[in-house]
């Protein structure tokens, strides 16, 4: 079945009422998308579909045909949310931040304080308290070229780094 | 536990006329679209069914529009598309605050008003509006269409006057005269089951719908006619009593959802006073 995936068009075979989570864990290998509930009141599992944040527990696989589907891993570790959920304590034990950044990658540009907390209000973090998510969020919104520039110059030190080892 | 999923057939339908063939011809069958019930069922290992029909793709069942004071909405509209409508916005607001108070955004994205009336829960948020405001459910089948006031839906606990072949295909709201108010109470804002939810329309005939009180969602026809007939908000409590039936669950219990449905009802003769 055909779908984009990340920006790029695939062909994926799988069963029609597969859940959309366990095709892109167990058939296109891109373990980011988290499994918490599996009943839509965590929003671990959050990937964008057309843009939009949804439950990837509770979407058919069938539903995808021909639609775009974006996870964790089509923001290749440099988007400047990314950047601030680690410069801003936004993320501890790690399972609910894809599906957090995911949710916080749909909200509006220049979202209110208000916007933020109803956007992610389907996520749930046991560790941070959310203050910390808040923060990031903010931060990204705000500084969202600056942040941009620095996860770029970033990772361009890592891979001098990986390729003088 | 999990139920397995990979033999479940997921048919496509090539339109509504042929959705409608399928739903005669190849029983069991079960329609789904935003499937934020069908799949926390199936991920719970209660599957509904092993056949399953996508309505997704039939723009038939999409689109909000008014027509003669009459609003229609299609069941495939989601409760997003329904916090966005400008046009709900202004003629049917209650219907717009519960739509925002459904689930989290993941859940408005998906789940539709159709879904929300054919599941039939007793908790569904958007169920009083419709009821408080006389609205009709539109039902389709191979072989025609008809009508039910939405009061007249429900027959018990989960239980509509549905027959097999039939799909909701809209949900049809008559012009509404006075202030609208809608109250959801739960342990948190977002993504929860309601305890006790209401929906109202104040006008000299007010009108009056909770959900979360009885085993379907209920019009408070006695506490309407206490108010309507000039009897204090005291006597308007007191009939509510005699005609909800809350119950102790997970949730809550019944003497609570008493207590704070009966706190409802003032708040709302107050604010809308």
């Amino acid at each position: 079945m055909r779908f984009r995936l990340n920006g790029k068009q695939v062909d994926v075979r799988a069963p029609a009422m597969k859940r959309l989570l366990d095709v892109l864990r167990e058939d296109c290998g891109l373990t980011g998308t988290k499994e918490g509930c599996g009943e839509g009141e965590c929003g671990a599992c959050t990937v964008l579909l057309d843009g939009q944040a949804v439950n990837s527990c509770l979407v058919p696989f069938g539903q995808v045909r021909g639609r775009s589907v974006k996870t964790i891993e089509g923001l290749r570790g440099r988007h400047p949310l990314q950047d601030a959920f680690i410069t801003e304590g936004g993320a501890q034990c790690g399972i609910c931040t894809p599906g957090m950044i995911m949710a916080a990658a749909a909200l509006p540009p220049n979202a209110t304080l208000d916007q933020v907390r109803v956007g992610l209000a389907g996520n749930l973090c046991r560790c941070t308290g959310y203050m910390g998510i808040y923060r990031a969020v903010k931060k990204a919104q705000g500084s969202g070229l600056k942040a941009q520039a620095r996860t770029r110059a970033k990772a361009g030190t890592n891979r001098t780094q990986k390729a003088a080892r | 536990m999990r139920t397995p999923v990979s033999t479940f057939e997921l048919i496509e339908p090539r339109s509504l006329p042929h959705a409608l063939a399928l739903m005669r011809d190849s029983q069991p069958i079960v329609p789904l679209a935003g499937c934020t019930d069908v799949y926390v069922a199936l991920n719970a290992g209660t599957p509904p069914g092993t056949r399953y029909l996508n309505l997704l793709s039939l723009d038939a069942l999409r689109g909000i529009a008014r027509r003669d004071g009459v609003i229609s909405i299609g069941a495939l509209t989601t409760f997003s598309e329904i916090s966005r409508s400008a046009l709900l916005a202004r003629h049917l607001p209650a219907l717009v605050m519960a739509a925002r108070e459904i689930g989290a955004v993941q859940i408005q994205n998906r789940a539709t008003l159709g879904g929300n009336v054919a599941n039939g829960s007793p908790a569904g948020d958007s169920l009083p509006v419709l009821a408080a405001t006389d609205a009709v459910v539109v039902l389709r089948s191979a072989a025609g269409k008809r009508r039910v006031p939405f009061v007249a839906f429900y027959t018990g606990y989960r239980l509509t006057v549905m027959r097999p072949d039939e799909l909701v295909v809209a949900v049809e709201v008559p012009p509404v005269d006075g202030r609208q108010w809608f109250r959801k109470v739960g342990t948190r804002a977002a993504q929860t089951i309601s305890k006790v939810v209401i929906a109202a329309v104040r006008a000299p005939r007010p009108r009056i719908a909770f959900g979360s009180v009885a085993p379907t969602v209920v019009r408070a026809r006695r506490t309407e006619e206490a108010l309507a007939s000039g009897g204090t908000i005291d006597d308007a409590v007191a009939a509510l009593g005699a005609e909800i039936a809350p119950i102790d669950d997970m949730r809550s219990t019944a003497e609570y959802r008493l207590r704070v449905a009966g706190n409802l009802i003032r708040q709302f003769w107050t604010e809308t006073a």
